[in-house]
């Protein structure tokens, strides 16, 4: 790990103030939070922050779970446990409950903040050991050790010839299938709200460009608009084990359904993708129809279309589709509570 | 009095474990140490043309980089337990393998080291590195016999040509590594010539030796002390290429230097399971006999090593058969040595041999286990040797009935439980019954309290209790006043802590010292003429509850009985050399070389645990997760001494058992031959959520041939049947046959 400068940050203001003021070798500044993936992409040399701007104490701020009349609000310094443990959640909005709880492991969940849960980077080992030289993720214009490579857990929607890095988390399939928002501040001071499936970047040729924030925008929170869905829905993730392993391939579902008809379907898939992924073309192949078996493969095969794998991955594109087709099957046979 | 071999006990060393207070080797407070950061290398293949190694001197608190440029010529590699050479690290600009060392970075603390190691740029002249079976560049050959043998019985061919029920598979098995989680540590400081080594170790005995000749000092100026180890699982029970650098470091530095390898470093600086690959042929009578077997295994190994495990040793052995044919090879590839890992030889030859008497009972429509049982045998079939003692359908039965496998249909796809397809499979286990010469003080005090000084090793299996256990049972004294030293080059010396040996390894040693401090008070006590004993005959008199007692009930206390022969404490040292053992054997053990008894090779008899495994597996039908809801094992080991740690090794090998079969495996890039999943984040092994039930039937063994206390060991077995018990559960649920481990989702869809 690399010397750094750590700076503490007693409230948004400061943070954002911090993140602005910038000396001339200050190229690299991060916001240090739950520190579950930052920490140790710094020891591992891969990230190379040298100056760290702690926000733990934006928590009185940014930590609480709200229930809105219209939806619900997730501060971004919200632990993972904290969501997931959190009754409305557990009640309104169960896909977002079960990808956390499904996600790493207890003790990880409890210092893991919901702001930097969406910005995990890829567990792609190319990616994560500094002695491979071809990344171009880490190392722009590097090449790609994986597209020929151990490649089983890597993405097969969303890739470029550049990059085959998979997005690893999961509450963010949970997100994007509701059609959450993002709140975020700029160092200028001024806040934004816009469309949380806008938040990551397909790589295309700039694989290590993840996201469409500026440097300094600080994640403050998360709205998920209420809808007739929203009680209706599932995360289903598949993995090699049963606790404490990321997705070879998950489905976020939410329904409406009028009887066996689907009014409205949300979707999105983890594991499978460079980002996470809405699939709007199952969520279409959906609606109006029955949520049948046979219907449900329909949408899957939609949902996979245009998969592209390296080899060890093949099997994931039928895998996703087996998945998403489980996700509808048992969203539908929900028992949902008046 | 009952004995208290065979009654359950928590770990003496229970306490000091969850309260932190244990001292594993890295946590030794040595004054004022050096951290050490290793460099590793990129590739698999080639020379080192240059460091460039300015950038990480110039950074402040960098005390020295050790490369082949400047310490090349000041140790050799360390000498291996099994397989002749292996590859060389800092010796020479050679790299033989991945992850290879090639530079020790020295700091004052831990993240300075390992800063600087990555500012080093390496520039390497690459050659083409061959990873793996089938890869251009291996080189196969077959393996000699001596190390580990090979078996020809009547003739196979002509059998198998008559023969109409047939088996012939390929299976295979992954690169796995041990991943203790205690990492790979060193810590190492001289103090006037003299090096002392704290490191988790399986025998430091054989540490120390090894260190002495690498470097080319006396054995008697090395010192090495492992109290306590996180995990070995086999990893620690050679010496490393890591231990000699680093007193080559501390001695550069007139400092003691620790280093704490990472994980990932832990798959390229030690040893490994190397994949395996078998061809398996069965044939069989109508009533389904075997009249013939033929496994022919291959194995991968490093360029110079020629290290194998040859679980034909086992498999050739299982069953009845008249005609048996079996052979090993060996395939060297640009990989670091590979070496023991939990039941080495058995857990991936038995995958192949229990999987084919799975499919030759689904030819046959038998009942598995009825197939076990008609080729059962209480003889070795390769020479017709008998066994010590066989309970394997013992263990069949009772873990059957436990399981309830009477009401298995014998047709897969049958039973069903909402989305999730249940299948149930068994398989037979099986481990050599080995022993090893080991020595052992044992102090016995006038107030009640004994002490037993053993250089064993406690690697997580409750070793210093049954130590305890043993010395209280034969001294007579609470197992609480019963103090056990391990882990110590200073202590008496215990063979190596593998091979499922230890316990009978130790027990014996300790028992034999006992014993001779109670015919030293008897002794004295019968030709005393004061006290109660005189004229009575020595060898009657029993150490029990504190007192001297005879079988008349005549019976002194303890301090009288001790004080009477050495005021205040008798001290006795005793060697047990097991018998087929040379007294040399003991020579050797002091210089550094196991001198292990093994089941298999024994002069008239074959020394065997056996065990039967029965597991039921859940695959979701259109997802293909494989869930384990329950497994049942059956075990007759010979003598248990605590059947508490007993268990969780039985439980333990189950677990582990079924990690190897659904989750264990270092991936390979076969283009540069290294490992990719190199942390435990996606180098699988269970979690709690995993187990669900897991049944341990110990059966009861009585064994007077295996050795004196009829112990036999049970440190592996429960690995052993596991593979093959779950494919074949995995074939019941799905009609589908897999070959290959770990069995995963892609292999269902």
């Amino acid at each position: 790990m690399r010397e750094f400068v750590l700076e503490r940050a007693g409230d948004t203001v400061e943070a954002l103030r911090r993140a602005a003021a910038r000396t001339p070798e200050d190229g690299n500044m991060q916001y240090l939070a739950g520190g579950t993936n930052l920490l140790d992409l710094m020891k591992l040399d891969v990230m190379r922050p040298n100056r760290l701007v702690d926000i733990a104490p934006l928590a009185v701020e940014h930590g609480r779970v709200r229930k809105l009349e219209d939806g619900l609000w997730l501060g971004a310094a919200v632990k993972m446990s904290q969501a997931a443990d959190d009754p409305d959640v557990q009640s309104d909005y169960p896909v977002i409950a079960q990808s956390l709880t499904q996600a790493a492991s207890a003790q990880l969940r409890n210092m893991a903040t919901l702001g930097g849960n969406v910005l995990q980077r890829t567990r792609c080992n190319y990616f994560r050991d500094t002695s491979w030289g071809a990344c171009n993720k880490r190392e722009p214009g590097t090449g790609c050790a994986a597209m020929d490579g151990c490649n089983r857990r890597l993405a097969v929607l969303g890739v470029s010839d550049q990059c085959i890095a998979n997005y690893p988390g999961d509450f963010a399939q949970a997100l994007i299938a509701l059609g959450a928002e993002v709140n975020v501040f700029g160092t200028d001071g001024r806040d934004r709200t816009f469309a949380f499936e806008t938040l990551h970047r397909l790589p295309g040729d700039t694989p290590h460009i993840e996201t469409t924030l500026e440097p300094g925008d600080l994640i403050t929170g998360f709205k998920i608009p209420a809808g007739p869905w929203t009680r209706r829905s599932r995360y289903v993730k598949v993995r090699d084990r049963t606790s404490y392993d990321f997705a070879l391939a998950s489905a976020a579902v939410a329904l409406a359904l009028d009887g066996d008809r689907v009014v409205s379907a949300r979707i999105a898939l983890g594991g499978l993708a460079s980002v996470p992924w809405r699939a709007h073309a199952a969520e279409d192949a959906l609606e109006g129809r029955v949520l049948s078996e046979a219907n449900a493969q329909g949408a899957a095969a939609a949902a996979l279309e245009g998969a592209v794998a390296h080899g060890d991955n093949a099997f994931k594109v039928e895998l996703g589709g087996r998945t998403l087709v489980r996700a509808l099957v048992e969203t539908r046979d929900m028992e949902i509570m008046p | 009095m009952t004995s208290l071999i065979g009654q359950p006990r928590t770990r003496i060393d229970g306490r000091a474990k969850v309260t932190g207070h244990a001292a594993y080797p890295s946590d030794e407070p040595v004054r004022n140490p050096a951290w050490a950061f290793l460099l590793t290398s990129a590739i698999a293949k080639g020379r080192i043309r240059a460091f460039d190694l300015d950038e990480a001197r110039s950074l402040p608190g960098v005390l020295d980089i050790l490369t082949h440029q400047n310490v090349g010529d000041q140790t050799k590699p360390p000498k291996q337990q099994a397989g002749g050479d292996t590859t060389t690290t800092m010796e020479s600009d050679r790299v033989w393998h991945d992850g290879q060392i090639i530079g020790v970075v020295l700091a004052d603390t831990y993240e300075t080291a390992r800063d600087a190691a990555f500012r080093v740029k390496v520039h390497y002249d690459r050659q083409a590195p061959a990873a793996t079976f089938d890869q251009p560049g291996v080189e196969a050959h077959y393996r000699e016999p001596g190390e580990h043998e090979d078996y020809e019985v009547g003739d196979v061919d002509a059998a198998l040509a008559a023969t109409e029920v047939k088996v012939d598979q390929w299976y295979e098995t992954p690169t796995q590594h041990h991943n203790p989680i205690e990492l790979f540590t060193t810590t190492a400081e001289w103090n006037e010539g003299e090096l002392t080594i704290w490191e988790p170790s399986q025998f430091v005995y054989g540490l120390r030796n090894n260190v002495a000749g690498q470097i080319g000092i006396d054995p008697a100026k090395v010192h090495v002390i492992s109290k306590f180890v996180g995990g070995a699982f086999g990893s620690k029970g050679g010496a490393t290429a890591r231990t000699a650098w680093i007193a080559i470091a501390a001695r550069r530095l007139g400092r003691a230097v620790k280093l704490v390898a990472t994980r990932d470093q832990g798959f390229t600086i030690a040893t490994y399971r190397a994949e395996t690959r078998h061809h398996l042929q069965l044939g069989a009578t109508p009533d389904g006999k075997l009249t013939a077997l033929r496994h022919e295994g291959w194995e991968v190994t490093s360029r110079p090593s020629n290290y194998n495990v040859s679980g034909t040793e086992t498999t050739a052995r299982m069953y009845a058969c008249p005609n048996i044919l079996t052979k090993v090879n060996v395939v060297h590839a640009d990989r670091n040595t590979p070496g023991f890992m939990r039941a080495p030889p058995d857990t991936p030859y038995m995958f192949a041999l229990e999987s084919a008497m799975d499919e030759l009972a689904v030819a046959m429509r038998i009942d598995p286990v009825e197939l076990r049982r008609i080729n059962d045998t209480a003889s070795d079939p390769t020479d017709g040797v008998p066994y010590s003692s066989r309970h394997l359908m013992e263990c069949f039965d009772q873990a059957a009935e436990r399981f309830g496998w009477a009401s298995r249909s014998p047709e897969p796809r049958q039973m069903r439980e909402g989305d999730w397809l249940i299948g149930w499979g068994c398989a037979s286990a099986a481990y050599p019954s080995n022993i090893a010469s080991t020595a052992a003080r044992v102090t016995l005090r006038s107030d009640g309290h004994a002490m037993v000084e053993i250089a064993g090793h406690d690697i997580g299996t409750g070793a210093y209790t049954v130590a305890a256990i043993t010395a209280a049972d034969r001294l007579g004294v609470d197992i609480d006043k019963s103090a056990v030293k391990m882990g110590d080059t200073d202590l008496p010396p215990a063979s190596l802590a593998a091979g499922s040996s230890h316990t009978a390894t130790i027990t014996h040693a300790i028992a034999k010292a006992c014993n001779g401090i109670l015919a030293k008070v008897a002794q004295a006590a019968v030709v005393s003429s004061e006290g109660p004993f005189a004229g009575k005959e020595a060898a009657s008199l029993r150490l029990s509850e504190g007192k001297l007692i005879a079988p008349d009930g005549t019976a002194e206390p303890l301090e009288q009985a001790v004080n009477r022969v050495s005021k205040g404490a008798l001290e006795v040292y005793a060697e047990h050399i097991p018998q087929g053992l040379s007294p040399e054997s003991m020579e050797k053990l002091y210089q550094g070389q196991p001198p292990m008894l093994r089941g298999q090779s024994r002069e008239g008899v074959r020394a065997y645990a056996f065990g039967a495994q029965f597991v039921e597996v859940r695959i979701h039908r259109l997802t293909c997760e494989i869930r384990v809801p329950r497994m049942v094992g059956a075990f007759a080991s010979g003598t248990i001494v605590n059947p508490l740690t007993a268990h969780s090794q039985y439980m333990g090998g189950m677990i582990w058992g079924l990690g190897a079969a659904l989750e264990e495996k270092t991936e390979i890039d076969l283009a540069h031959a290294r490992y990719v999943n190199d942390n435990i984040a996606e180098y699988h092994v269970p979690v709690n959520a995993d187990v669900s039930r897991v049944d341990v039937i110990m059966v009861p063994e009585t064994d007077q041939q295996v050795n004196p206390l009829g112990i036999k060991g049970i440190g592996e077995i429960g690995i052993v049947g596991m593979n093959a018990a779950i494919a074949n559960a995995v074939w019941h649920a799905t009609g589908r046959r897999i070959r290959k481990l770990p069995i995963r989702i892609e292999d269902l869809l």
